[in-house]
């Protein structure tokens, strides 16, 4: 497949590279949408669409004015500030939990470890419209409804099937002599567990964080119902933009969020090699 | 796995410390057991309190329907009475109904039970915000003047305590005593006022009406055996006929019926309501054709996520195919297409083709340029189903390729080697060989994608326009605007019961612990 024999049939020929051709295009339908937000976020008037002027790559046509808007209207800013509030809570309660849970199911006897496990992985199962709807019934009767502890507790719920299945990943691959070794040499478990087991599960910690920090600096459904105005996330915004007046400083927030994506795509793949070279170098 | 050892003809095999091995190593174990427990115990304290107890309220909201009989407890008692439900019922229900109402209008509920009921009778609504008005100038005033023309007595409120302070008395009369307690109550609760300095008001006369015109009395109260003796001379007015003076549907079997069908702590009703039925006096019935909308929107969204999954495999398969049998080099590199949009934010991509798909918008502005639709025809491309099914494609697509890019790793590639040298063609080779081997991959990558669709809220909410949103956007919708949240978790609660079925088809195909990110 990956290069034509020299006595390919012309109709193998043609098939080749037609096939190369319908790929090539399943992959522009994959990228090209959000390729094209990103010049338009630039776009000087306010126009969802390039202007002649854009297209003649006249610098005038383009402009900052959208990011301008965005770093100077409080209507994004506050919703900026609610999400950097929000998101990294969330991920430390599920990472604190979620690592120290994995751990424990790691163990070689965990009775109920299948009813457990599923208990765990639901949040990510369950459609999110109907966590939020069970979450504000039920946070409203005990009055976490349109508090930020609640928008917490309720992201981190969300974030914990991520860290999970991330860092029991991590674990299964994990010498376990290596921490008899450490307690024979006379360290205390924990000792052993902050010198000999974190560094080794850390890139599996830190990409099940970032897993969970993106779901909470993404979620929109559970915090328009969990959340009130006060708690008012950027994909709230985004959102209430998209429905109501859509003003094209959501092309600028979305340039900017797809920036921020390639960041962790780009941290996470390394984690993952970082992890796989760790194993790789550990013995069994 | 220990009973072995301790099965030697020696008797027990014993530890260093003397102990016999196998409990020796039992307990080992159970130290074991409860070290992982431990640590799993706080972040399933977690989950349990900030998941599964908030689901397991909206399964408990979806038949809880406490209000009516909370609000109405007299009327739906004295319904129990009602025998012929093709006529409205007598004069005992509304005097109960009268009550009710009035109290509930001093706590402002009526209208909550009159939303609660408009659920399944529209017009009760505004019949229970209009008696909310009406029963204070119900002519029941009647009674209150005779009994105190009678004895100026019956104006104090010492009177009353003193007579409701004897529980020979309260025995005597208890509508009386009801309605007083309700009176009090509201006068301190409700009004904030102290009940010494305000007028009782008319309806706790009427009780006194009642229970003294119905039973009589016969102890010992001087004040009390005067009245009775009075009473059979008293006016009176039908309560009945002052509801029907407020409004004629009050007369309403129908509507007395929906009350009493609704009147159960627990009701099947919100779930019969999400698959387009209703309970009424004859059992369960369809609703009126009119009303029948649920089941054409599970059924629209079963048919999109359908067609939503069709066309994720469609576009997938090459893409996992391609990526499968290029060298590691090149495919990494074209991974990151994949990747990409599946980290970038579903705000973004779906912002996108908001502004994509616009009438006014990049696609059509390309084919208006091409020449492919005249300028004044540009094509509806967002607000309907097609716009729905175009972004959740986009959104859903790697969903697909990375669970059939991980099978198809696994193919060997001598296997299709091996059929072309035995003579098959280029297409047998795939189909007879190559296929076969990646439906797993299929599988797991279909029930992922149409779990995810099922149950999504946002994409359709933002360009499905009218035709093209799925249940979870009515569930949304009822929860938020017409505030049904019985509806509301009783249509989130089917949906939760297809995922979980689907979910447990995929763990037993896939596997749970197969799941695997980025």
């Amino acid at each position: 497949m990956s290069s034509l024999p020299p006595y390919a049939s012309t109709g193998q020929k043609i098939w080749f590279y037609s096939f190369r051709v319908i790929c090539g295009l399943i992959f522009f339908f994959l990228i090209a949408p959000i390729i094209t937000i990103i010049p338009l976020s630039f776009n000087a008037e306010d126009f969802f669409t390039f202007t002649p002027g854009m297209l003649a790559l006249d610098p005038d046509a383009y402009g900052l004015d959208h990011y301008r808007d965005f770093f100077t209207n409080p209507d994004w800013q506050q919703p900026l500030w609610n999400s950097v509030r929000i998101a990294p809570m969330a991920t430390l309660l599920s990472v604190a939990f979620g690592t120290l849970a994995a751990i424990g199911l790691s163990q070689s006897h965990v009775p109920f470890k299948g009813a457990i496990m599923a208990i765990l992985i639901s949040p990510m199962i369950v459609p999110l419209i109907i966590s939020a709807a069970g979450m504000y019934f039920f946070y409203s009767r005990i009055g976490l409804q349109g508090t930020y502890l609640g928008v917490v507790l309720a992201h981190a719920a969300l974030g914990i099937p991520f860290v999970i299945i991330t860092v029991t990943a991590t674990l299964v691959g994990f010498d376990k002599s290596l921490t008899r070794a450490s307690a024979s040499l006379g360290a205390d478990p924990v000792t052993t567990f902050f010198k000999v087991q974190m560094p080794l599960i850390l890139p599996g910690v830190i990409s099940g964080g970032l897993f969970a920090f993106i779901t909470s600096f993404d979620e929109v459904v559970v915090v328009l119902f969990v959340g009130s105005a006060g708690q008012k996330t950027l994909p709230w915004q985004m959102f209430i933009g998209l429905r109501e007046q859509i003003s094209p400083t959501i092309l600028a927030v979305a340039t900017i969020l797809v920036v921020i994506s390639i960041a962790l795509l780009t941290t996470v793949e390394l984690l993952r090699r970082r992890s796989e070279r760790l194993r790789g170098m550990s013995p069994g | 796995m220990t009973d072995n050892t301790a099965d030697t003809p020696a008797g027990p095999v014993l530890a260093a410390d003397g102990r016999p091995l196998k409990a020796s190593l039992n307990r080992a174990l159970r130290a074991q057991k409860i070290r992982a427990l431990l640590l799993i115990a706080p972040l399933l304290l977690f989950i349990l309190i900030t998941f599964i107890l908030p689901i397991a309220d909206m399964l408990f909201r979806s038949v809880e329907n406490q209000i009516v009989r909370e609000t109405l407890p007299r009327t739906v008692a004295a319904m129990e009475e009602w025998e012929n439900h093709d006529e409205a019922p007598g004069e005992d229900v509304y005097a109960g109904l009268y009550i009710d109402l009035f109290e509930a209008a001093e706590f402002r509920r009526h209208t909550r039970v009159g939303s609660r009921l408009n659920y399944e009778m529209t017009g009760i609504s505004s019949l229970f915000r209009q008696a909310g008005r009406g029963v204070g100038r119900f002519d029941t005033d009647i009674y209150t003047d005779q009994f105190t023309d009678l004895d100026a007595a019956w104006a104090d409120y010492a009177t009353w305590t003193g007579l409701m302070g004897d529980s020979a008395i309260r025995a005597a009369l208890p509508e009386t005593a009801a309605s007083f307690d309700t009176w009090v109550r509201i006068t301190i609760e409700a009004n904030d006022d102290d009940p010494a300095e305000e007028n009782i008001e008319d309806f706790v006369y009427f009780s006194l009406y009642r229970d003294l015109a119905g039973s009589g009395y016969s102890g010992s109260n001087a004040l009390l055996s005067a009245a009775a003796d009075a009473v059979g001379g008293f006016d009176s007015i039908s309560i009945r006929d002052q509801f029907e003076d407020l409004d004629e549907d009050w007369l309403n079997p129908e509507l007395m019926e929906t009350i009493w069908v609704y009147s159960p702590s627990y009701t099947p009703g919100y779930f019969l309501t999400a698959i387009d039925m209703q309970l009424s006096a004859d059992g369960i019935t369809a609703q009126p054709e009119d009303r029948q909308i649920y089941v054409t929107l599970f059924g629209r969204t079963l048919f999109m996520s359908l067609v939503i999954m069709g066309s994720c495999v469609l576009l997938g398969y090459p893409i996992a195919f391609l990526l499968a049998n290029l060298p590691m080099r090149v495919s990494n590199i074209l991974m990151i297409l994949v990747l990409l949009p599946f980290w970038t934010s579903l705000l973004v991509r779906t912002s996108a083709w908001k502004v994509l798909l616009q009438q006014q918008g990049v696609i059509n502005d390309i084919l208006v340029w091409v020449g492919l639709v005249a300028d004044d025809s540009r094509l509806q491309l967002i607000n309907n189903q097609t716009g729905t099914i175009i972004a959740m494609t986009h959104i859903l697509l790697p969903f697909m390729i990375l669970p059939l890019y991980s099978v198809m790793q696994t193919i060997p590639p001598s296997y299709v080697r091996a059929a072309k040298s035995l003579g098959a063609t280029d297409w047998t080779a795939f189909w007879r060989v190559y296929f076969p081997q990646s439906i797993p991959g299929i599988g797991a990558g279909c029930i992922l994608v149409f779990i995810l669709a099922i149950g999504y809220y946002i994409t359709p909410e933002l360009v499905g326009g009218r035709t093209g949103t799925f249940i979870s956007n009515r569930i949304a919708y009822h929860i938020s605007s017409s505030l049904n949240w019985g509806l509301a978790a009783a249509l989130g609660s089917i949906l939760l019961g297809v995922v979980l079925i689907l979910y447990w088809i995929y763990d037993r195909i896939v596997g749970i612990d197969n799941v695997k990110l980025g």
